[in-house]
């Protein structure tokens, strides 16, 4: 079984605090990390080839920095990493991302399945999955909480909005995974000494045949019109007196903004 | 990046030369103007070019695509599990409603499914103009392959301007495949839609960054204008009394059973309770305060009061106290109900993302720093367990009243 897991490097949301009076992020000093959905997503990889062998690649697009989270899944026991680095890529779109990621899927050639997370915490989309899985012209399979293969199909469950869905999908095929699914391992001493030697491919725009206007803002159908920091709710009234008191008092005002 | 000259275009007006900060770098030849090696591509010429002569690569592409505005209507996918539809497709038609009247086009629903006659006769109630409808045993559970191939040849057919889609679980699995098919943008989870007055392009107001930032993004060169649209944020229209004339269009579904890679195999139900956060009115939520599990018990009382769902911070299910599918925030289930009751929930970015959509929040917390009392509507410093009952308490009572009354 031959599986690319894509991986995007992330701020530690956890780590960000608000700042109170303006409302604004506090981003300085946020360390960066793999996004938790793909680490489970690498985790099922190497389950999977723990069970049935094979070899599990792992891709990230982003700035040089996001080595770091490559040499992170080669420590927990990923066997090859790639790097798409290219200014070019610098804005990318999910459209635009999903281009990048499938261009370096299709240059890796040989593989079964593709693992991703189902969102990244910074963007929240979970979009880059299914249109990766669309440009590759493979099956998706999103929000998948439990994984197995028999006779090489895919069984999976889904986690929907009121329960679980099991589908069955042949490969090659692109799965989407959430936290239930696993629970990733550490590192381990060894994994990290070994990582730290190992190659780290990169490639750029030439190397996937990318032309310009293909990704990166240019080729990103969406653009960001503007940002803004959500008004703060400023209304935060404290209903003070003992529980009894407080408990009447706030029936009442809800009972006023008729939302009981 | 490369600036290039349409000498089609051109009118030998002789307006770039009059801004180019580059001397030499712009000469005119026969009347067309022509740019030189001094050329730095600094794209002055271009913002000043009446006549769109002057573009950069990447707008050569928009000006030699189609004509958008050939690209008319505005889209609702009106989603149904198995017969019944989704409350966010009522939410999406109000909306849709009002973006087709702003930009004076139609408004069409595509209805995706099979058996759908009873749903048919729903939807002519609504206030639309068209209805799509493939009805065929192949489309019974969603599958991504299958809705989104019949979805992307209508879209390439009939050529609409704007489609929106409920960011439900299934809404967000085929959206950003039929948008990859139809090569167009697409923008997740909308919270806010509106037309921009003079450019007529939809503008699409998402949360970012866990809710702490929000975009407005838009699709200015790609059609159809896609996007993915929160449930129980806009208001939900309701049915008219009598049936309109809606202009029925039964689809051909051209996928077929063996041309599908996916099975669908049966649904497996949770173990617990099913509980569906995204569409509920209350949520009476609880975390790491409530100290054990029993807790919930108390919540739950207080959430069947409410006619709400119960739901959770991560460090309560985590701890194990109650399951994953009641878990609210990034991570868990995004949830935008009326009220929204915190009873020992600290309030980490995280969570205070999940939730930040709801109208009212009531903050039950013992420590006065906790960081949910910064978002809270009311907020009561105290003891959850005996904050909760005697709130319990008043509510029955007033029940009673009202009742006699």
């Amino acid at each position: 079984m031959r599986i690319i897991v894509c991986i995007k490097q992330v701020p530690d949301t956890s780590q960000v605090r608000i700042d109170p009076k303006k409302g604004t992020l506090i981003r300085q000093g946020v360390p960066s990390i793999i996004n938790p959905e793909d680490k489970h997503a690498l985790e099922e990889a190497l389950r999977i080839k723990e069970r049935c062998q094979g070899e599990v690649t792992v891709v990230t697009m982003g700035p040089p920095q996001a080595e770091k989270a490559l040499r992170e899944a080669l420590a927990m026991g990923g066997d090859r990493a790639v790097l798409l680095t290219d200014r070019a890529f610098a804005g990318s779109d999910t459209h635009a991302t999903a281009q990048v990621l499938a261009a370096a899927v299709r240059k890796i050639r040989d593989w079964d399945l593709v693992l991703c997370g189902r969102q990244a915490i910074d963007g929240d989309t979970a979009q880059v999955g299914p249109q990766l899985a669309e440009y590759l012209g493979v099956p998706q399979v999103t929000y998948a909480c439990k994984l197995h293969l028999e006779d090489g199909c895919l069984v999976a469950e889904r986690a929907l909005e009121d329960g679980f869905e099991k589908v069955k999908t042949r490969l090659p095929a692109l799965v989407t995974v959430t936290e239930e699914i696993n629970s990733p391992r550490y590192p381990s001493i060894r994994g990290i000494v070994q990582a730290v030697k190992m190659e780290i491919i990169t490639w750029n725009s030439r190397d996937l045949g990318i032309e310009q206007g293909q990704a990166g803002l240019d080729g990103s159908p969406t653009k960001v019109n503007k940002t803004y920091t959500p008004k703060p709710r400023g209304e935060g009234e404290v209903i003070p007196g003992s529980p009894g008191e407080a408990a009447r008092a706030l029936l009442a005002r809800l009972r006023e903004r008729k939302v009981i | 990046m490369a600036i290039k000259i349409i000498s089609e275009a051109c009118t030998g007006c002789g307006e770039c030369l009059e801004v180019c900060p580059f001397p030499g770098a712009v000469r005119m030849v026969n009347e067309k103007a022509q740019l030189t090696d001094e050329c730095t591509s600094c794209g002055a010429c271009r913002d000043a070019c009446g006549f769109e002569a002057i573009l950069f690569d990447g707008d050569v592409e928009r000006v030699e695509r189609e004509d958008l505005s050939r690209y008319r209507g505005v889209w609702v996918y009106a989603e149904q599990d198995h017969g019944s539809l989704l409350p966010v497709s009522l939410e999406l038609i109000g909306k849709g409603r009002e973006l087709a009247d702003n930009l004076g086009q139609e408004l069409s629903v595509v209805l995706l499914g099979s058996g759908l006659q009873a749903v048919v006769d729903e939807l002519s109630h609504y206030d639309i103009d068209r209805l799509y409808v493939a009805d065929d045993p192949v489309l019974t559970s969603y599958r991504s392959e299958a809705y989104a191939g019949v979805m992307a040849d209508l879209i390439q057919e009939e050529r609409p301007n704007i489609i929106l889609l409920g960011a439900t679980a299934n809404g967000r699995d085929l959206a950003p495949r039929v948008a990859a098919r139809v090569k167009t943008g697409l923008t997740a989870d909308c919270t806010g839609l509106e037309i921009e007055a003079g450019s007529g392009l939809l503008l699409q107001t998402r949360p970012a960054f866990g809710g702490n930032i929000m975009a407005t993004i838009v699709c200015p060169n790609h059609r159809p204008q896609m996007a993915t649209v929160r449930p129980g944020v806009l208001p939900r229209t309701g049915p008219n009394a009598v049936a309109r004339d809606v202009d029925l269009v039964r689809i051909p579904c051209k996928v077929t059973e063996s041309g599908l890679p996916t099975r669908f195999i049966q649904v497996v139900e949770s173990v617990s309770k099913r509980v569906n956060l995204p569409e509920a009115k209350v949520i009476v939520a609880g975390g790491r305060g409530l100290g054990d599990a029993k807790g919930f018990a108390l919540l739950k009382e207080l959430a069947d009061a409410l006619g709400g769902e119960v739901g959770a911070s991560r460090a309560a299910v985590d701890a194990g106290w109650i399951g994953k599918e009641h878990q609210v925030g990034q991570t868990g289930t995004t949830v935008a109900p009326k009220l929204y009751i915190a009873c020992g929930i600290s309030g980490a970015v995280q969570h205070l993302a999940g939730m930040q959509g709801s109208d009212v929040v009531v903050a039950i917390n013992s420590d006065p720093e906790a960081p949910i009392f910064d978002v809270c509507t009311y907020g009561i410093v105290g003891d959850l367990y005996q904050v909760v009952p005697a709130f319990l308490a008043k509510l029955k009572e007033n029940k009673q009243q009202q009742a006699v009354s």
